[in-house]
């Protein structure tokens, strides 16, 4: 008959196995340290982006203390309590102080995080500047169509009846505003430091419009119109990505995003229109 | 693999019960001992199914440009993956095994309330296992939309290869899975609520039972949600009603015949079932951790009655945040901040339960077993992922992660791992009670060691694939320019992959070797208070010749003037022992001795 010996020493057990969780402590933190130089968030391109990062800062410190904190103490636990011969644990089971200390100081460090939650995403979801360059993302399996609107404004209606080769979005030939507007593929371009409203919208699957840069993603969902805004604030040429499954060619639905100056994108939109 | 021919049981055939023919022993069996085992190795079987498509992902995002998985396949390997492990294993197994196997040995019982349909759930179980394996056969392979199979990529067959004929049988599958797991929880709850031993009270309940009681309870309440969008999903794809497609879906240049529906309401039921899965996932192993900690600590688990609310709050609390999947979906921002709070709430009971952890250990004597090892690995992984999860609960930082890997890695923390260590806690822990024999304690600590450090090397680095801004579901990351620097990280992690994968193999030997080699098992070799190791190992049929009667809560360890280090909960309570808070001689239905206070 086997049995699980009572007398064992298992001091010896207890440090390996709380090096072996130290070990995770240091590789954890260690890594986020690399992480930092080598594979950290993507470089920041929007005012609304350093909303977002700050308060990521916030949280990274928060978890970080947590981590640190319950490993810290889990594998002096392990090290310190290795069962000795017959000698017996300490007999206790509730003590109302310490489950108060560790209901309210996390209680109240989520719900703070939640508060800051809160006030960030209202920042990030009021309207639009009424000087924002407005825009109209469309993902179609495995391309993202941008439209401008031309000096007047105004989007042309769509329907997808008069959809074809030449018309991908099915603009409505009897719509007026159809002349000035301009469907260019894969290439989005905006204005550094104006606000640009995005009409994010699909026509097949569900699609998520992703500018690693910008902090901004925003699903494509066939049958809605979803509008998002933010402010570009660094000039140069991003990626726009899709993060969500949308059929086999997904990984390949990718666009290009360049912030330019006013005059340099008059320029390309100009040149986009005599195509 | 055999499924049906469980070893090393020689003595089942017991006085009470006269001896049974081969078919109803082994096959068709009303026990819920030999029920809990066919789930089990059935259920193995299938984390083998889905570790090996891990593995085929792994190999092929580990040199992308090689191309050893086309893009179809790709997505198949990731889809069934994440659908096998959640479905066909961890849901499955934790209640399927430990529900089956524990509960009436737990509390005292000589079966489930209702033997029969514990039976019939097995056997709608197979049917489900046997369509979805079909799946990987018919034309056009699996489904291939990711485990969550949004609409309308899901709904419309024409809309991608992996939609075909294998997004119906995955339908077909998981609505049969979700009729086998509701027979069980519907014995689960009659069980744990008519059929306790005299004297054993709810505040006496181990929390491992505690822990299947509210699995049960939140299976009851979210699954059928899902059947029901399943069955919408299925009359979309062959019926040709349209829940979830909106008017004018164009595929390929031909708009569909579908109008009127609605894209999110498919996220919305899935999501409302899926949060609530997340937990059904983990409050069984929480509660298996709590009774193994306590057990190789000698010490009584720290807040029984916190460890209890808490596990309530979490299951009601999980019902109110399926939202936070859902902040870049095109649902109205008000209701973003709404579900940052509610989840950020749900963080804290989830923080006490890690903290009474932690404490039961503190000034333990701790013995360390595999299933300790297990049980403490379990609280760093889920430590791990639970505060991934603060980052993912808000909404705006939930903005650049969500569908990033960072989210994968998250949940492969909390779920995947932490609750997969727990299945493998409670299997060292139990597997002395199931065969009677002992599993290898040498194997058990290489395999614990090997599979601890690949967890942490396989997921860890998620999160800087994820903080780089890297999609999941990608079949080659490098179309993006931006993510050209990430390949070494996913050589690190398919390398570390393939090591936590072979250490299995360890672990499938072992049981085994064990099961039919092992030196035989005491009934008590743990020296621990609950019910079952009161028992033979392994119980005979009806568990008990005579009803166990309990005088005492599960966690008397370590009670000074004793003269074991533990109690277990039939030894009568003796007035040497009364003085102590009142706690260990109070007698019947006194668990509410336990109910807060210093001591
Ligand atoms: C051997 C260990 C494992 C490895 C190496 C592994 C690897 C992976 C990888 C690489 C992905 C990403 C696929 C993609 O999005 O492209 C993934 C996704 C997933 N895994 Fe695992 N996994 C493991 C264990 C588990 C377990 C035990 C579960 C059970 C919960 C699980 C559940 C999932 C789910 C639900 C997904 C999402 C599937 C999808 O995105 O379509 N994994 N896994
Ligand atoms: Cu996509
Ligand atoms: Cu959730």
């Amino acid at each position: 008959m086997a049995s699980w010996s009572e007398a064992q020493d298992h001091r010896r057990a207890g440090v390996w196995t709380g090096i072996l969780v130290l070990a995770i402590l240091v590789a954890g933190v260690g890594s986020f340290v690399i992480a930092k130089y080598k594979w950290w968030l993507q470089p920041l391109a929007s005012v609304q982006g350093r909303v977002i990062d700050q308060y990521f800062n916030w949280i990274l410190l928060v978890t970080a203390i947590a981590f640190i904190a319950t490993h810290l103490f889990l594998a002096a636990a392990l090290m310190r309590y290795g069962a000795r011969g017959g000698e017996r644990a300490s007999y206790w089971h509730e003590h109302l102080g310490a489950e108060l200390t560790w209901t309210i100081v996390p209680g109240v460090a989520f719900i703070a995080l939640g508060i800051l939650g809160v006030f960030t995403w209202s920042k990030l979801y009021s309207a639009p500047p009424p000087n924002a360059q407005v825009v109209e993302v469309t993902g179609r399996q495995f391309f993202w169509y941008v439209r401008y609107p031309g000096a007047d404004g105004r989007f042309a209606r769509t329907d997808p009846k008069f959809v074809s080769q030449s018309n991908p979005l099915g603009l409505d030939p009897g719509d007026p505003a159809v002349k000035t507007n301009l469907v260019v593929l894969n290439e989005l371009h905006m204005v550094n430091n104006r606000p640009i409203e995005v009409r994010v919208r699909s026509v097949d699957v569900i699609h998520s419009f992703f500018l690693p840069n910008f902090r901004v993603k925003q699903d494509a969902v066939p049958g809605r119109t979803i509008p998002i805004w933010f402010t570009p604030d660094k000039e140069g040429t991003y990626q726009i990505a899709c993060a969500q499954l949308c059929g086999t060619g997904h990984y390949t639905m990718r666009g290009n995003v360049t912030v330019e100056s006013q005059a340099a994108f008059d320029q390309w939109l100009q040149q986009q229109a005599a195509h | 693999m055999a499924t049906a021919t469980a070893p090393a049981t020689p003595h089942e055939a017991h006085a009470a019960h006269p001896p049974e023919s081969f078919i109803r022993h082994y096959i068709f069996s009303l026990d819920h001992k030999m029920i809990g085992k066919q789930y089990y190795f059935v259920t193995l079987f299938m984390a083998l199914v889905g570790g090996g498509l891990a593995m085929l992902v792994r190999a092929h995002l580990a040199a992308p440009e090689r191309g050893l998985l086309d893009p179809g396949t790709y997505l198949a390997a990731a889809t069934m993956h994440g659908t096998v492990m959640i479905f066909f294993f961890l849901t499955t197994i934790l209640t399927g095994f430990f529900g089956n196997f524990l509960i009436p040995l737990m509390i005292g019982a000589g079966d489930m309330a209702f033997p029969f349909l514990n039976m019939l759930s097995f056997w709608t179980f197979v049917p489900s296992v046997l369509i979805l394996l079909a799946s990987f056969f018919v034309p056009g392979g699996p489904a291939g939309n990711g485990w969550t199979s949004y609409a309308p990529l899901s709904a419309l067959p024409q809309a991608s290869p992996g939609s075909g004929l294998g997004q119906t049988l995955w339908l077909v599958a998981i609505l049969i899975l979700m009729t086998s797991s509701l027979f069980g929880g519907l014995n689960f709850l009659t069980t744990i609520i008519n059929m306790r031993a005299r004297g054993l009270s709810m505040g006496r309940l181990p929390l491992t039972i505690w822990g299947i009681f509210f699995t049960a309870i939140l299976a009851l309440l979210s699954f059928p949600v899902l059947m029901a969008a399943l069955v919408m999903l299925l009359l979309d794809r062959t019926a040709g009603t349209s829940f979830f497609v909106p008017a004018g879906v164009l595929i390929g240049g031909n708009v569909v015949p579908h109008s009127g529906g609605e894209a999110l309401l498919w996220q919305h039921l899935f999501w409302f079932f899926g949060h609530p899965e997340v937990y059904i996932l983990i409050l069984g192993p929480m509660g298996i951790v709590s009774d193994i900690i306590s057990t190789f600590s000698r010490k009584p688990i720290f807040g029984y009655t916190a460890m209890v609310l808490s596990m309530a709050a979490i299951g009601f609390l999980s019902f109110l945040v399926w939202g936070h999947h859902m902040f870049v979906s095109g649902m109205n921002p008000i209701l973003g901040a709404t579900f940052t709070i509610s989840t950020m709430i749900i963080a804290i009971p989830s923080a006490i339960k890690t903290f009474n952890w932690l404490t039961t250990l503190w000034q333990g004597r701790i013995q360390f077993s595999t299933a300790l090892l297990y049980a403490v690995a379990f609280v760093s992984l889920f430590v791990t992922g639970g505060l991934s999860g603060i980052f993912l609960a808000a909404s705006p930082v939930d903005l650049y992660f969500h569908d990033t890997y960072f989210v994968v890695a998250h949940f492969h923390f909390v779920m995947a791992s932490a609750a997969l260590f727990a299945i493998f806690a409670g299997t060292y822990y139990w597997f002395p009670k199931i065969f009677g024999r002992m599993m290898n304690e040498t194997l058990g600590k290489i395999h614990f060691v090997l599979t601890f450090i690949g967890i942490y090397g396989t997921f860890f680095p998620m999160h800087f694939l994820g903080t780089h801004g890297m999609s999941r579901r990608l079949y080659t990351p490098s179309t993006y320019p931006f993510l050209a620097s990430v390949q070494p990280l996913d050589v690190f992690i398919s390398a570390s992959a393939f090591m936590l994968g072979a250490a299995q193999l360890i672990f499938v030997y072992n049981f085994f070797n064990s099961a039919l080699r092992g030196p035989k098992a005491e009934p008590n070799p743990w020296h621990a208070n609950t019910l079952e190791w009161t028992a033979e190992s392994p119980p005979p049929h009806g568990n008990w010749p005579e009803p166990p009667v309990v005088y005492r809560w599960p966690y008397d360890y370590g009670v000074p003037g004793a003269a074991d280090d533990y109690l277990p909960q039939t030894v009568p309570g003796s007035p040497a022992l009364a003085g102590h808070a009142g706690r260990a001689g109070d007698g019947h239905g006194a668990g509410d001795g336990h109910a807060g206070g210093g001591s």
